[in-house]
């Protein structure tokens, strides 16, 4: 069962278990004996991960410090249960401070607005000028709503919710406030995307959210691509199965531009009105890369070196999670980002050390999504790096989706949030 | 020239380039792949919890191995190990296994 208790009390018994692991916290940076600073930017899923595996990985030997705005970590993956009413915005919200206190990452909160890469420097809001040996940026991604007219600065009436925090709850608000009989339309970018099932598991929640509380409602998935993008047939069976007189699925749905008033989306061909208008915009590489002065793939993604994680054409500079041009078939997803900051987390310690990185990385991908309050469906993939190709490829014969949704993936789903967030924070 | 020196010479043209060497820290990534559901370390958070991944510090070598190979030949009933089992050689998990058993419980 999920929740903040069985994750603190995690942690807190892994802290009273230090022995070896014991001291870091208190490890005292000298430059004698130090294996370098390395900056980490962004404390999320790619982030965390790479902060913590370099101090646990090097022993403290590599002095770690994770520059993060906010004061505390919410989890995108499992909001979707907060919009649709299963659980509160406090079971997805965490602390930055075991990074801190156990594994010895000093964490700045505050915002990197410039990175002078020839000089291996950053620069703070705050003024701040901080050095660095290695730089890890975990951005995350950055919204094109100027692609969609009337949507720039209206993101309270219009959600996106594809950022967790206040607009996840915010999204959540407003779904409460909507009166039964009322319109619900979620539009969807065409691919590529943050977290491809995600717009489905919420179509589902919502709708399952609704069909038991508000029954006259209606809920509109508008997706700009031709198809669902992810677990497609079990989707649309979930789709049909579950929510055939509250949910229709409407593919090809270009979305042209938005009146933040009516709550009205003119799309190609016709025009909705909702009471609740959710839309999730295009979208790119956390605009800080663009810092990098490197060119980016369709002037949106970082093309970086499969083995190090490094960023092409910035040396010194890796750049993890879904700001990356993926590998084949590698999903936008917080597991995979969590991959990265691992394989980052190997090369850089062997390349600070002046050793060749790990020849052979290999990540793993596993996405659970609920399609009601039990049962799950997922999607993983295995992908290994091919010397030849010289990238991560997908094996072959591996990895897959469910047979159907199951109650017992939905407790594995629960589980592996609460895994993956100590293996990230705790 | 000499048979020695011809066999020699042979010997290192059928060589070829010489196979990168492995990572002396090669199981330890290949197993922190397992942390997402396992736990760091193969320390889960929720160990013991009925309907959970399950713990995998200090199982033996030998069990891990046994299970991982019953999943990778579809032995054995699953949700999602068969498909990731399946993404590793042999070679690769018995490192994990021999990992994950070496972690103290």
């Amino acid at each position: 069962m999920l929740n903040r208790r069985a994750f603190l009390k995690a942690v807190g018994s892994i802290a009273a278990t230090t022995g070896a692991l014991g001291g870091l916290a208190s490890y005292a940076y000298s430059k004698e004996n130090s294996g370098g600073h390395v900056i980490v930017v962004g404390g999320g899923w790619g982030g965390n991960t790479a902060a913590k595996y370099l101090r646990m990985w090097s022993n403290g030997a590599i002095k770690v410090t994770l520059i993060e705005p906010s004061s505390r970590f919410v989890s995108c993956p499992i909001s979707n249960l907060v919009v649709g009413g299963l659980k509160q915005i406090d079971d997805i919200t965490m602390s930055y401070e075991t990074l801190s206190k156990r594994w010895g990452v000093n964490l700045v909160h505050d915002r990197v607005t410039r990175i002078d890469v020839a000089a291996r420097k950053v620069g703070l809001s705050n003024g701040d000028t901080l050095d660095y040996d290695r730089l890890v940026l975990s951005p995350g991604i950055d919204f094109l709503t100027d692609e969609i007219e009337g949507l720039s600065g209206n993101e309270e009436r219009i959600p996106h919710a594809w950022k967790a925090g206040p607009q996840t709850a915010l999204l959540r608000q407003q779904l409460e406030a909507m009166e039964d009989g009322g319109v619900v339309a979620i539009h969807i970018p065409k691919v590529p995307y943050r977290c491809p099932p995600g717009p489905y598991e919420r179509a589902c929640l919502v709708s399952n959210y609704l069909k038991q509380h508000k029954p006259r409602s209606k809920v509109l998935l508008l997706d700009a691509n031709p198809d669902i993008q992810s677990k497609k047939g079990l989707f649309q069976a979930a789709f049909e199965e579950r929510y055939s007189g509250i949910l229709e699925y409407v593919p090809n749905s270009t979305l042209l531009s938005v009146d933040a008033s009516s709550l009205t989306a003119e799309l190609e061909f016709s025009e909705v009105k909702a009471d609740v208008l959710n839309v999730i915009p295009p979208m790119r590489s956390g605009r800080l890369v663009d810092q990098l002065g490197i060119e980016l793939i369709n002037d949106r993604w970082v093309d970086v070196d499969w083995l190090t994680m490094e960023a092409k054409g910035a040396p010194n500079v890796h750049v993890l999670g879904d700001a990356t041009f993926p590998a084949p078939t590698m999903p936008k997803s917080g597991h995979m980002a969590n991959q990265h900051g691992k394989i980052a987390a190997a090369a850089i310690i062997n390349l600070l050390a002046g050793q060749a990185p790990n020849p052979a990385p290999v990540a793993v991908n596993t996405c659970y999504s609920f399609v009601d309050d039990t049962n799950v469906i997922h999607v993983a993939s295995v992908h290994q790096f091919d010397a030849e190709k010289g990238t991560l490829m997908p094996v072959e014969g591996a990895g897959g989706v469910s047979s159907a949704p199951n109650a017992f993936e939905g407790r594995y789903a629960l589980s592996w949030a609460n895994n993956v967030w100590t293996d990230m924070l705790g | 020239m000499k048979i020695k020196t011809l066999l020699l010479f042979t010997c290192l043209v059928g060589l070829g380039a010489p196979a990168l060497a492995d990572d002396p820290n090669l199981a330890r990534n290949l197993a922190a792949t397992c942390a997402n559901c396992h736990g760091t370390n193969g320390h889960a958070v929720d160990a013991g919890t009925p309907g959970t991944m399950g713990a995998l510090a200090g199982v033996p070598a030998e069990d891990l191995m046994t299970k991982l190979s019953a999943f990778r030949s579809d032995l054995v009933p699953a949700t999602i190990m068969h498909q990731i089992a399946k993404g590793f050689t042999e070679e690769q998990l018995q490192l994990i296994a021999e990992y994950f058993a070496a972690q103290p419980r």
